[in-house]
């Protein structure tokens, strides 16, 4: 029993591959979601032989491991708290990316008639005054951020029991809303790349306001001295460089494009 | 090495839970011979031996033997009226209280084939230990309790439950153990094995030694009127 | 209904075509548990036999809170683990959040008070048919010991074996210690929450059945390990 315990063990322990230039880079859901990973990462490695491994957490939490040193970048879309994560110390600095936009998912009946608004400001008055049900991400994700930020331009405070914050990723989020059904905010990614879309559609998108941006913040050396400030400057220049921009500029689910490239 | 004996108990007493089980014993024992400890149900006869062998602790009194207490343990086995078994094979129950004294495993294992052999164990080594009849098992337990070659062995009446030919064959393990220099002390209520086996014989009664005599001498002429109805196989109380 | 059969046909084509990225999460899923499972016998074990054998102050209260940490949330564990061991908490230095090792850590916390309290019910009744001839015999407390964990062998690998279960299907907190990151820290339970998330049913099914077929086979390897061991039955 205890050979064949121990050669189980080797054959186990031969299986994991030691990594030599590996760095944690976390990202939001919606950027794992959108299937855009991998077809980054493989030529990443190709280009840079850096391995880069994905904590796919909301922008919120990508923050808090970054501000705790537990990665040495991130990804992440929400400007506001990414501009106080830099001047608070935490970041060196915020380099933009790519951007795609947000857009309405909701049952494909469109009980509210969101599908005839102008703007996302008279689509969220339509969705509060009908009263239908409407899920929120509610975990302080960048996608979380952005619809709280569209409710207060449209001078609505959503509340009641047709709105509901369940605290999950962008994929669970959109299974929930699929199964009430209900309306939901997604980025334009993940939901072209979501799987259950049964009884969902695309309501409304176009308005400017629904700019979603990416950016990449490496971590403060000076904070952390262990971080790998090196490999994230690295990736840095690959992620802004002529490669990374047709790679993300030619990635298309269904022939339509998901993001475009606007580093500088 | 200096001798266990004298064993003396000196107003020995066991209460559990305000009752009194046994005691007080005031008894001095020679290193010679078997005594066969008789009496009726519930005189105390468990309690008395595991008393006097340190398993039950004990409320009162004292038990000193001729050598320091450590020493002592080590020379004494215990057979239990159940025999505990270990859920190993035949061999390495009986080689146990050897690995207990580190003897390697290979040794230990051949002096219990040795053992068990002697008992008539030798087909059934191989056994787990439960697959034994009645019988089996207390031979077994006798050969565990044995292979330690102990000055002293303790046994609860180990043939409570066997037929005619296991008593037997037993009472001649005991009786070769005997001759061999160990020392035996063991209750019974089966009077023809006292007779068989005693050299003296100790009748316990309400947890009392009622009366202490050599045997023949207290099978033929029992001094007390309690021991002579016991004898008689009147119900005593 | 048809994701259900959908997921029984990804997961068959996953196992025929002996997918590699599924290989791969299947043995890092199991270097991980079984990893976790022998440290935590090691020391879950030995905890049971003492609370058999010794009786000791504070061995009521002992085994009451074994009984608590039982059903211990494994999420808070992982939140717990993680305040620890990330790189502003007091291991910090160490470098290992989200890395195999966190989650080995996680799960080891998660499942000895499970092993050491189905060890301890299972000795304890051994230990009552040993007392008196353990007793007799001079035994020191190792000793003692050492033939409950011996003689009692077939009764903790059940323990052992519930063990792995709760640890191979945990999933809330070795994700927040490991991270569910690809080709490092992702395995069975953690990659069917990704891929739960992505909308992908059939995936996600292919993996539980998968994750399923596991347990039942590492649970039959080790009942015929126990039956060729035995030698006899008991």
């Amino acid at each position: 029993m205890k050979s064949l315990l121990t050669g189980l063990w080797v054959a186990l322990a031969t299986s994991s591959a030691a990594f030599a230039d590996d760095m944690k880079l976390a990202v939001t859901t919606s950027f794992q979601n959108s299937g855009l990973a991998d077809v980054l990462l493989p030529a990443i490695k190709e280009d840079t032989g850096i391995d880069v491994q994905l904590l796919v957490v909301g922008t919120g939490q990508a923050l808090r491991l970054s501000e705790a040193g537990d990665v040495d970048a991130i990804l992440v879309h929400s400007r506001t708290a990414e501009e106080a994560f830099v001047a608070a110390g935490y970041g060196t600095h915020r380099r933009e990316i790519m951007y795609n936009d947000f857009v309405f998912i909701g049952p494909d009946t469109d009980p509210a008639d969101i599908k005839a608004a102008d703007t996302a400001s008279v689509a969220l008055a339509k969705i509060a005054d009908a009263k239908s049900p409407f899920v929120s991400r509610g975990d302080d994700s960048g996608t979380h951020k952005a619809e709280l930020k569209l409710w207060a331009a449209a001078d609505l405070t959503p509340a009641g029991n047709w709105y509901r914050k369940v605290g999950a990723g962008m994929g669970a989020t959109l299974n929930i809303a699929s199964g009430m059904p209900a309306y939901v905010i997604s980025d334009r990614a993940s939901w072209l790349n979501f799987g259950n879309k049964d009884g969902l559609a695309l309501l409304f998108a176009g308005d400017p306001v629904l700019f979603n941006q990416y950016a990449f913040l490496p971590v403060n050396p000076a904070k952390h001295p262990h971080v790998k400030a090196d490999l994230a400057q690295t990736l840095e220049d690959w992620l802004t460089s002529g490669t990374a921009k047709a790679l993300i500029d030619g990635y298309e689910i269904n022939g339509e494009t998901l993001f475009t490239f606007n580093a500088e | 090495m200096r001798s266990l004996f004298p064993l003396t108990l000196t107003g020995a007493t066991i209460r559990r839970k305000g009752k009194r089980l046994v005691g007080p014993i005031d008894l001095t024992l020679q290193d010679q011979g078997i005594t066969i400890v008789i009496g009726p149900n519930g005189a105390g006869k468990t309690s008395l031996l595991r008393m006097m062998h340190g398993i039950a602790r004990l409320s009162d009194g004292a038990i000193n033997w001729g050598c320091d207490l450590d020493t002592a343990h080590a020379a004494q086995s215990f057979v239990f009226q159940q025999p505990i078994l270990l859920r190993r094979s035949v061999r390495d129950n009986i080689a146990y209280p050897l690995r207990l004294r580190g003897i390697a495993k290979a040794m230990a294992r051949a002096q219990a084939d040795t053992a068990g052999t002697r008992v008539g164990l030798g087909p059934m080594l191989d056994r787990p230990a439960t697959f034994l009849s009645g019988g089996e098992r207390q031979k077994l337990a006798i050969a565990r309790a044995l292979i330690t070659k102990p000055a002293l062995l303790f046994l609860d009446e180990p043939c409570a439950s066997l037929d005619g030919r296991a008593t037997r064959e037993i009472e001649e393990i005991l009786r070769q153990a005997a001759t061999s220099g160990t020392r035996l002390i063991m209750s019974t209520h089966d009077m023809g094995q006292a007779r068989r086996l005693a050299d003296d014989v100790l009748f316990l009664l309400k947890g009392h030694i009622h009366e202490h005599a050599p045997t023949p001498l207290f099978f033929d002429q029992p001094q007390t009127a309690e021991a002579a109805a016991f004898l008689n196989g009147d119900i005593v109380e | 209904m048809s994701d259900l059969w959908e997921g029984i046909g990804q997961a068959l084509w996953l196992l025929v075509t002996l997918d590699a990225d599924l290989v791969e999460i299947t043995l890092r899923s199991l270097r991980v548990t079984l990893t976790a499972l022998v440290i935590a016998c090691a020391i879950a074990l030995p905890i049971g036999a003492f609370l058999a054998v010794r009786r000791f102050r504070a061995r009521r209260f002992t085994i009451a809170l074994l009984n608590a940490l039982m059903g211990l949330p494994p999420v808070v564990v992982g939140l717990i683990v993680y305040v620890l061991l990330s790189r502003s908490g007091p291991f910090g230095v160490m470098g290992l959040i989200f890395t195999p090792t966190a989650m080995i850590i996680a799960q080891v916390v998660i499942i000895v008070p499970l092993i050491s309290s189905i060890a301890h019910q299972a000795l304890r009744e051994l230990w009552s048919d040993y007392h008196d001839l353990l007793i007799s015999l001079n035994t020191t407390q190792r000793q003692r010991m050492a033939a409950l964990l011996w003689d009692g062998r077939r009764a903790l690998l059940t323990a052992a074996l519930a063990g792995f279960g709760r640890a191979i299907g945990e999933v809330g907190a070795i994700m927040i210690v490991g991270g569910n990151i690809d080709h490092h820290t992702r395995v069975l339970t953690t990659a069917i929450a990704l891929e739960t998330g992505k909308g992908d049913f059939a995936m996600a099914l292919g993996l539980g059945f998968v994750l399923i077929l596991l347990a039942i086979a590492v649970n039959l390897a080790i009942h015929i390990i126990g039956r060729t061991e035995q030698e006899g039955r008991w």
